[in-house]
């Protein structure tokens, strides 16, 4: 396993019938560490699959670089082509070969001398599958279960790096989740340095050790999930991440506070501008017995916590809350809200 | 590109010789008294049959499909059967038994027997591929069952109908045989008959040339068609079956209109064949013969189906894997060759190659070039539907596994789409075996297959002797008529 260092990569598909070209990944730099999995999110068709198909080799960039450690196999001269980069790719239907059993699928890409048999069963361990669903054929898989061979066929070699392209999102809710964390579980295991492309925030944050966000092809954030989730770059990124509601906001004198349609509130970072944009997230709004009244418009009812989405009595403010299932009011319900923790804060953006 | 290349030939030839005739001749050829007799009777045949063949199609799928018809499985698979009695038996079927039909009543009888399951079958593919739920919305809107077939489900049948009947057209325009032995002179059997007794080139190529005409406007409409078409059904999981309409007291007198149909189309050639096969015996069955026609038969149609197929191989790929204008119209060019006619095929490629390469004439080989170009595309779709089963991320994750692409070729592609290059073979072979236009007229002197002891016997109105081979043909086409009952798509 080697780090993958992408490099001011840039990729233009050219014009089509009306003459517009496509910038679909736009001088984006990453580097992704020796055994950790990285995240790519972003929303469809923001160049995310397309930075997968240059690391692998589908694409060549027409600028940048792109190295496995030291080993630089797109940016210099010739593009290594994919047969001998060395990457595991698993897309998003796992397309495994039909016409080959589960072994001969996770065999496919080892050579032709001994111990392909025990490499099989070690995979088939390390995804955890059964040993004996080596003899069975693709179509008697489950979808969860053929993504796991694909992603044992892509392991057995040893690559450099592991490729994933949104490999949970043709798998139905209740599998996506425990599919998701056996592969994670299954890349740790093996040290693997992988990539996912997702365009679920919540697979992004839950599975990865960093989280990249790409949005019309320009990286946006990289971070720890944690601090994409908390210190968003920018308010449209705290409503996609976090789905959180964006306010104007008054810093005082010293910049560590701000007003509010919810009152006062504390900023997270303390901030030189007079005027903000406050974004706070659903966690972070809760019901109080002293607080500013708001009407409840819609309560989506999840079982273990609940969605409340309110307007503010004084303005209309829409806000949304999330808290637990037993304690979600009805609508029309009038309830005190206020704010628990720091907010997170931007300046806001200057009107003439 | 060869292969593009070579099934133009036959349309280059028709064009280089109207050209280097002229203008004022081909004029003068074609405004003949005779040849707007042959247009108007090729016009007056090919829309009745079209009409009637439209007709009988869709009541008859829609009497299967959607009534509660008594034992509509077994009605299901007589009304696809006579596809197996090419229409040149047909056709000595009826005129050996019952002589006066001849003639253009002869001709509309045989030939919209013999041809309507090529309406009959899109159009109950089309009926089964509806999503019963478009009908069941109809019915909750307040539309009753009667109207409901009216507003919803003809509609959607228009396009399997239409390509149907305009397939319907494309093999009457170049319908030989049948046509032939019952007297009705079109251009196909004209041409033939110029070519053969004296070798009229020019007066031949003329007719060619509206012939080609025809079957060009033909093509357009069917290419405009399919344009256009989509796909009725886009949901997921199995598709339910709508509850059948109840006939009610019609049940049983409704029965009445397949007993016939199958009876005419079904029951008459066998009854003939049988007749014959049983006066026929009582002379000595030449069975040497017999033998020896088979076996040029298999050989030639074995050699064409291997030819054709790998023909096909690179078409497909280049139409499925590098899609571009080109290559979609390399793969299109295939397509109207084989809108042409087998005779203008014939008429070609004897031109062509005593112009260009007179040592092929007469040989073997230029015959299998003519299978080539005429079963092209029946190789083609099969090939193509097996390659799309084989989507290109399967080539993807093996290259990203290490493998070379002419490995991947052999270790992941060949193996996914062996069924289909077998298939598609298959079908060449049979469409092969009982192809009588162009192995009239490019077989080698003295090479005699099942088609042309056939049409020798039973032109010369030996009628015993040819109903053996008659029945060796029937036989040889039940395969290919079960394959393309379970192809979705007819093949043009």
């Amino acid at each position: 396993m080697s780090s993958l260092t992408v490099t001011g990569v840039t990729k233009v598909f050219p014009a089509r019938g009306d003459g517009s070209r496509t910038v679909a990944v736009d001088d984006v730099t990453l580097h992704v560490p020796h055994g950790s999995l990285t995240a790519v999110l972003g929303p469809s068709g923001c160049g995310k699959t397309t930075l997968l198909r240059l690391v692998a080799g589908f694409l060549a960039p027409d600028a940048g670089e792109i190295r496995f450690d030291d080993r630089v196999v797109a940016g210099a001269g010739r593009p290594v082509p994919p047969q001998t980069r060395r990457v595991g790719y698993v897309p998003q239907e796992g397309a495994l070969f039909p016409h080959l059993d589960v072994a001969a699928n996770i065999a496919f890409g080892l050579p032709r001398d001994g111990g392909r048999a025990d490499r099989v069963e070690e995979m088939l361990d390390l995804v955890e599958l059964p040993r004996d669903f080596a003899g069975r054929r693709p179509h008697e898989l489950s979808g969860g279960q053929q993504q796991r061979v694909a992603l044992a066929r892509a392991l057995a070699p040893s690559p450099s790096v592991v490729l994933l392209d949104e490999p949970f999102s043709s798998l139905d809710a209740s599998l996506r989740e425990s599919t998701g964390r056996a592969v994670a579980r299954a890349l740790r295991a093996a040290h693997a340095t992988g990539l996912l492309v997702t365009h679920d925030q919540s697979e992004a944050l839950s599975l990865s050790d960093q989280v990249a966000v790409l949005r019309a092809g320009r990286l946006i954030q990289a971070g720890s999930p944690a601090d994409v989730y908390m210190a968003p770059h920018d308010p449209e990124l705290a409503r996609f991440v976090g789905g959180a509601t964006s306010l104007p906001g008054e810093s005082d004198a010293a910049g560590t506070a701000a007003t509010c349609a919810l009152g006062r509130v504390t900023l997270s970072q303390p901030s030189s501008a007079d005027h903000l944009v406050l974004v706070v997230r659903p966690d972070q709004v809760v019901l109080v017995a002293d607080g500013v009244p708001a009407r409840v418009d819609d309560v989506s009812f999840y079982g273990h916590d609940a969605a409340v989405r309110l307007s503010l009595a004084a303005d209309g403010t829409a806000l949304v809350a999330r808290v637990t299932g037993p304690s979600a009011p009805s609508v029309g319900d009038t309830v005190q809200v206020g704010v628990a923790g720091a907010v997170h804060a931007y300046p806001a953006p200057v009107h003439d | 590109m060869v292969v593009a290349l070579l099934a133009l030939v036959p349309l280059a030839y028709v064009a280089t010789y109207a050209t280097v005739i002229g203008p004022v001749e081909l004029w003068q050829l074609v405004v003949r008294p005779r040849i707007l007799d042959l247009l108007g009777h090729t016009v007056a045949l090919s829309l009745s049959c079209m009409a009637a063949t439209a007709a009988l199609g869709v009541g008859l799928a829609l009497l299967v499909e959607r009534t509660d018809l008594p034992a509509r499985r077994l009605w299901h698979g007589l009304l696809v059967a006579p596809l197996a009695v090419p229409a040149f038996v047909n056709g000595y079927a009826w005129v050996s038994i019952a002589p006066s039909v001849h003639g253009f009543r002869g001709a509309f009888l045989v030939i919209t027997l013999s041809y309507f399951p090529l309406v009959y079958l899109p159009v109950v593919a089309a009926l089964r591929g509806l999503d019963p739920a478009l009908e069941e919305s109809a019915w909750s809107l307040g539309h009753s069952r009667r109207r409901s077939l009216a507003t919803v489900v003809l509609p959607q049948l228009r396009p399997a109908l239409l390509g149907g009947t305009l397939l319907v057209g494309l093999h009457l325009l170049a319908e030989f045989g049948a046509l032939s032995l019952l007297r009705y002179p079109t251009f196909t059997t004209a041409i033939y008959d110029q070519y053969g007794s004296t070798f009229n080139g020019r007066a031949a190529t003329a007719m060619a040339g509206v012939l080609v005409l025809l079957c060009l406007l033909l093509l357009l409409a069917d290419l405009r068609l399919r344009g256009d078409r989509h796909y009725a059904r886009v949901g997921q999981g199995a598709a339910r079956r709508t509850v059948p309409i109840a006939l009610g007291a019609l049940r049983w007198p409704a029965l009445l209109a397949p007993v016939l149909v199958t009876a005419l189309a079904l029951g008459v050639p066998s009854w003939s064949l049988l007749h014959w096969l049983r006066v026929g015996t009582s002379a000595e069955l030449p069975l040497g013969e017999l033998a020896g026609a088979a076996g040029t038969t298999v050989t030639l149609a074995a050699i064409g189906a291997l030819a054709t197929t790998a023909a096909a191989v690179p078409v497909v790929w280049l139409a499925v894997r590098h899609r571009s204008r080109l290559s979609t119209l390399v793969e299109r060019s295939t397509y109207v060759a084989n809108a042409l006619p087998g005779i203008v095929v014939g008429l070609a490629l004897v031109v062509a190659s005593l112009r260009l390469v007179p040592a092929v004439y007469q040989t073997a080989l230029l015959l299998v070039v003519a299978y080539a170009i005429l079963f092209l595309p029946r190789a083609v779709v099969t090939v193509r539907a097996g390659l799309e089963q084989s989507p290109v991320v399967l080539d993807h994750v093996a290259q990203s596994l290490g493998l070379t692409p002419l490995q991947t070729a052999r270790r992941v592609t060949l193996p996914l789409i062996a069924p289909s290059l077998g298939a598609g073979a298959a079908l060449v072979f049979l469409a092969i075996s009982t192809e009588l236009t162009a192995t009239l007229m490019l077989s080698p002197i003295g090479t005699s297959t099942l088609a042309t002891e056939f049409w020798s016997a039973s032109s010369e109105l030996r009628y015993g002797a040819a109903a053996p081979y008659a029945l060796l043909l029937v036989l040889i086409s039940v395969p290919a008529t079960v394959l393309l009952m379970r192809q979705e798509r007819l093949a043009p």
